[in-house]
């Protein structure tokens, strides 16, 4: 009896220092850790990496770029790749949490298109390279909606109600009630951004989800009539059903660009460059953008995409629209979270 | 008990020296992740970060949770954690009264079924149901093809009642089970031979045995769907938001964790007292009966 | 006394179907070969073989076996170590260790998984397998010593004593005599945190990061329905459970017909 005892304490025991073993020994060099927004790449597209360069990825998630720098300013995480937007990239250099990309490994960069180089948030093209760009606009079911949508203004429509969702992501659903309000999107004034708030709160009842990547089911299912959404998700939903449309709102809207960067913090540099690089092939950033909707910054990429390189959703002619780019809310960052917050908070079934 | 009382002051010399130690590791243990852990969370919880940057001592966090959008979102999560526990409670207790009264054979087997779900994982249970109610889901699937209008089952407080009610019940039933399971037939036979009606008998005899069960069932329910973030967030598509959900926010996306931590101290404050009452009345451990699953 | 109505067999199959049917339904879908949902593309395999190529489920398997039983055998080390050393204590210390080694697991999850989280940010740990783990192990410790605690109150000192008499090494007779009167308090401490540790998702989701995911935690950030994930999860589903209900059928046979009657 106490034989097969002490055997099985035994066993256990060697198991569970190989497992022990097995699982620390993970992280070296030849790792990769990505930390990439939810649903915005093609899994091949990571396989394709590993086996051409030997690298092993470490792929996770987040939903707003809000939850990322949380994870990212916590200091305990480690990631190589980051890919925030604009805005959050300009924060992350201002706090000194970014560090340099050495561009002689990035060769790829060259094929960037110059209208997603030099932009505002990294003026001198140090520290990010564009992944994907798009703007934020309204994705409508037409078979739900029978009259014009061209602005904000829908997305409060009582005719709607519980049909309508909207992001779970501050920046850009506060941006929706500043542009109605004809306000800036980049307003650190707190009498607007108290009005917006406002506004927000009595769209409540109107809203059937807060969500963020569920929102493409929804649409897709039919579920919702309207939602705010990302150009590139929108891209993706009409794809896989007919009826749904997207517009940028008259009033204006947020265009982005969502980069690539390492943080001071990443263990594996050589690695990210590598990861880098490689996802500024053309034929690389082609198969992406076709599988995620979202619009490639490359522009041999978008001619190798034939007649999806030319979708008005995800390449609309952004001349023609008054669209702005966020900037870093600087001390309002906190006001910004508060009111989303508060939002949320204040939602009453 | 007392015997092994008795053995105790007999032998405690020759014993206690040694044996102590064994007690060491987990001293450690609890001193560095759950006092320290505990005592980071009042820290925060009683500081504001300062114009300058720095950290005072303060309230603010606390004023703030008064406000009334978070007072409403307290009462809310209250009142649904309510609910979700009387359903429980409603459901759970004849299924575990016929149980303890089936033959034993059978009754292992309806055990096994119940907390079979329990054995897999708290997530895939969700995503269980999601693929039920979901509008593309199976029911809306079959309404439609009955050529009826589809419903929207999520997005409501009753959907998450029910996400609750699916994974708290065996709680319940189980801490009501193992009492009634004790539960002499003599004395039902006995009431039984007195001319007692089975009404009567009910209401006398068997549920003021199970008091012990109910209470730590309610317990058990209580505690877990006051402060749940993942089943608000997938039954109601966001759009309930519950303390849990709050405090998950300002840990995410928010990153404030002094109201966070703030809001875990009222939290924890609710629970301890909600223990504290329960024990006042039950004197069994509550512990005992959390374990069986 | 013994005998079941038909309303009470109706009852309970009533209740059977409403905790079964969700999982039922899943594993039926799980073979659906459409990527929605929403119709039926007829029977096929494809979700599991896409499951079992696919390197995140796996690994996010793998991490909630290896965390759950690593997790389970320190626990139960660590528990029953101090089960023993916790009886010869005084009555004051005895109480006041009980009551913080207790708070895991009659305080809110959420709670205890902030705070742990906020001491990892602090020693500035890496999140990852390592913070899943500790955090596993914390909250398993209480539901080890609750236990293996009865089991020490019943052990008969006195043969400990006198094989210490007989000139046995305490180590001996600890391992020897102690031991195996603890098992079965000991081996369900085992698995009481072992089935814990694979449920849990309140914890792991503030207490683990840097890409290493169990499967909770996969799921809940796998929202989206990119790359056929809900389908693959389904299909997992249906694996866990087929594994799960052969093992419970296993030690079900297994038992002696006598002591089916005290399995519960």
């Amino acid at each position: 009896m106490t034989n097969t005892i002490k055997k099985t304490i035994a066993a256990i025991l060697v198991l569970s220092t190989l497992l022990c073993v097995c699982a620390c020994s993970a992280s070296d060099d030849k790792t990769v850790r990505v930390y990439n927004w939810g649903d915005y790449i093609d899994d091949t597209v990571i396989a394709q990496f590993e086996d051409e360069t030997g690298y092993k990825v470490i792929y996770e998630k987040f939903d707003t770029n809000e939850t990322m720098y949380a994870k990212i300013a916590n200091g305990n995480t480690n990631y190589d790749v980051l890919v925030p937007s604009d805005y959050m990239i300009q924060r992350l250099i201002a706090e000194d949490m970014l560090q340099k990309i050495d561009f002689a490994n990035v060769p790829n960069f060259a094929n960037v298109g110059d209208d997603y180089k030099g932009i505002s948030y990294d003026p001198n093209d140090e520290y990010s390279v564009p992944y994907m760009w798009g703007t934020l606009g309204i994705l409508y079911n037409k078979t739900m909606v029978d009259e014009e949508v061209d602005s904000w203004e829908m997305l409060w429509n009582e005719k709607y109600k519980e049909r309508i969702f909207m992001l779970d992501s501050s920046r850009d659903s506060i941006c929706a009630a500043l542009s109605l309000l004809g306000y800036s999107i980049n307003t650190t004034d707190e009498k607007e951004l108290a009005e917006a708030k406002q506004k927000l709160i009595d769209q409540i009842p109107l809203v059937g989800g807060y969500l963020v990547d569920d929102i493409k089911d929804k649409m897709i299912g039919g579920e919702g009539a309207l939602c705010i959404a990302w150009a590139g998700d929108a891209e993706y939903c009409m794809s896989q059903n007919k009826d749904l449309e997207y517009i940028i709102p008259k009033e204006g809207s947020n265009i982005f660009f969502d980069s690539m960067c390492i943080p001071k913090t990443a263990k594996n540099k050589a690695g990210a460059e590598a990861f880098i690089n490689f996802m500024c092939k053309p034929e690389i950033s082609a198969k992406n953008a076709e599988y995620i909707g979202y619009s490639t910054p490359i522009p041999a990429a978008r001619e190798l995409m034939g007649e999806k390189g030319q979708s008005k959703a995800a390449y609309p002619d952004v001349s023609k629209y008054e669209l702005e780019i966020f900037s870093d809310a600087g001390d309002a960052n906190r006001l910004y979270d508060q009111i989303w917050t508060e939002v949320l908070a204040s939602i009453d079934n | 008990m007392e015997k092994t009382a008795g053995k105790r002051t007999v032998h405690s010399s020759q014993r206690q020296g040694a044996a102590k130690f064994l007690a060491l590791p987990l001293i450690i243990w609890l001193a560095v992740f759950v006092i320290v852990p505990l005592f980071l969370v009042c820290c925060y919880g009683f500081t504001a970060e300062g114009a300058d940057g720095t950290l005072h001592f303060s309230f603010e966090n606390f004023a703030r949770f008064t406000e009334p959008i978070y007072v409403k979102i307290m009462v809310r999560s209250l009142k649904i954690a309510l609910i979700s526990t009387v359903i429980c409670l409603v459901l759970g207790y004849p299924a575990a009264y016929i149980m303890s009264r089936s033959s034993s054979k059978i009754r292992t087997l309806i055990i096994l079924l119940i907390l079979m779900p329990m054995w897999m994982n708290f997530m895939l249970r969700i995503h269980a149901w999601l693929t039920l109610l979901e509008n593309g889901g199976l029911i809306n699937t079959l309404l439609a093809a009955m050529g009826l209008e589809k419903v929207e089952f999520l997005g409501s407080e009753g959907a998450v009642v029910l996400g609750m009610v699916y994974n708290f019940l065996p709680f319940m039933i189980m801490s009501i089970y193992m009492v009634l399971l004790k539960l002499d037939n003599s004395l039902l036979e006995a009431a039984y031979d007195l001319g007692a009606t089975p009404v009567q008998r009910f209401i006398k005899i068997i549920i003021p045995f199970s008091v012990p069960g109910i209470l730590s069932g309610i317990s058990m329910v209580f505690v877990p769907s006051v402060t749940t973030f993942a089943i608000s967030q997938y039954f109601s598509n966001g759009t309930v938001r519950l303390i849990g959900d709050t405090i998950e926010k300002q840990f995410g996306a928010a990153n404030n964790w002094n109201f966070g931590a703030a809001i875990s101290i009222v939290v924890m404050v609710i629970v301890m007292l909600s223990m504290f009452a329960i024990n006042k009345v039950d004197d069994g451990d509550i512990g005992e009966r959390k374990m069986i699953i | 006394m013994k005998k079941t109505g038909f309303f009470s067999k109706l009852y309970i199959a009533l209740m059977l179907i409403f905790m079964q049917m969700p999982i039922i339904v899943l594993m039926v879908y799980s073979f659906n070969d459409a990527a929605s949902r929403a119709n039926w593309g007829g029977f096929s395999l494809r979700w599991y073989e896409a499951m079992f190529r696919d390197a995140t489920v796996m690994n996010s398997l793998w991490v909630t076996l290896a965390c759950g039983i690593l997790a389970a055998v320190l626990a139960t080390v660590i528990g029953t170590l101090a089960a023993i050393g916790l009886n010869s204590m005084k009555k004051r210390a005895y109480s006041a260790t009980i009551a913080v080694a207790y708070l895991p697991m009659l305080n809110a999850e959420i709670v205890t998984g902030v705070s742990l989280f906020m001491l990892y940010t602090k020693l500035n740990m890496q999140l990852g397998f390592v913070t899943l783990l500790i955090s596993h192990i914390t909250f398993c410790l209480p539901y080890v010593i609750l236990s293996v605690m009865p089991k020490v109150r019943q052990f008969d000192y006195s043969k400990y004593e006198a094989a210490i008499d007989l000139g046995a090494k305490p180590s001996y007779a600890i391992t020897r005599i102690m031991l195996p009167e603890l098992a079965p308090g000991i081996i369900s401490g085992f698995i009481l945190s072992l089935t814990l540790s694979i449920d849990d998702f309140v914890i792991s989701k503030f207490t683990t990061g840097n890409g290493v995911d169990n499967l909770s935690t996969l799921i809940y950030s796998a929202k989206g329905g990119f790359g056929g994930m809900p389908q693959k999860i389904s299909a997992l589903s249906t694996v866990i459970y087929v594994v799960v209900l052969t093992i419970l059928i296993i030690n079900y046979l297994r038992t002696r017909k006598s002591d089916r009657e005290n399995l519960f």
